[in-house]
């Protein structure tokens, strides 16, 4: 599968996840939202840096307990919590997340 | 500890490439930690190289996964034991082996050292004590 943004084409596995991590960029995320109805803002961003900065530093995506307990500790405790991270991510943190920060799906994640 | 609390030791074997055991390994310690369970990681024989540092597999075109050992202290796994004789068969040291740690949360988050060095007959005493044992 694949989409395009502005004549660049990107492809992605079966579940919209994109198959090379080298090919994001925050336009890639921002397309992403729109087609799941959701608007990117500063706390959505947040989370998708750290995510990214997350797999650059240990080459995978952490489950959503690791991620929740890392944001609470990097963002403070008011955001380390699931509630927050579900409110913004309505289909799942980590998979939802995940999915804009242009990472494969969190190990562990059927 | 509460009930329905069990022992899990996953022990490795093998070397990280050349085979997909060592990274199927990891991956289930890692899904498995969300289960709360009790784990342990044992590197023997080849296992050990697991554990280098510096791994560079650019030529090898297989994703170096090495970095990913330094995220088990965040998933609580954090007892990692490495096989002496494994090492000095293999002329290598602890000084070989990444520096892993995990923030232990019931001393103030001090960070603290995940790779125990133990020797054999310390190791049949630890495999001795679990309830399920896993081999990669």
């Amino acid at each position: 599968m694949a989409f395009e943004i502005g004549g660049k084409s990107y492809e992605t596995d079966e579940e919209g996840y994109l198959a090379n991590l080298a090919d994001w960029n925050p336009e890639v995320a921002d397309y992403m939202a729109k087609e799941d109805d959701c608007d990117l803002g500063d706390n959505h961003w947040e989370v998708i840096n750290f995510l990214r900065e997350y797999y650059e530093e240990y080459q995978i995506a952490p489950a959503v307990r690791v991620l929740t307990k890392a944001i609470g500790k990097r963002l403070g405790k008011e955001k380390g919590n699931s509630k927050y991270l579900y409110e913004l991510f309505p289909y799942g943190p980590a998979k939802q997340a995940c999915k804009y920060a242009g990472l494969p799906k969190p190990t562990g994640c059927v | 500890m509460g009930n329905g609390v069990k022992k899990f030791m996953y022990v490795n074997r093998r070397a990280p490439y050349g085979t997909i055991y060592a990274l199927e390994g990891l991956e289930v310690v890692l899904i498995g930690a969300a289960f709360d369970q009790e784990v342990c990681m044992v590197f023997v024989d080849d296992g050990v190289f697991q554990l280098k540092k510096g791994q560079d597999t650019a030529e090898s075109n297989m994703k170096n996964f090495s970095p990913t050992y330094r995220a088990l202290g965040d998933y609580d796994v954090n007892k990692l034991y490495v096989e002496k004789e494994s090492l000095e068969q293999r002329g290598m040291s602890e000084d070989d082996l990444l520096e892993l740690t995990y923030e232990d949360e019931d001393d103030d988050y001090k960070e603290k050292p995940s790779i125990r060095i133990v020797n054999r007959e310390e190791l049949a005493d630890l495999m001795e004590q679990q309830d399920v044992i896993l081999n990669y």
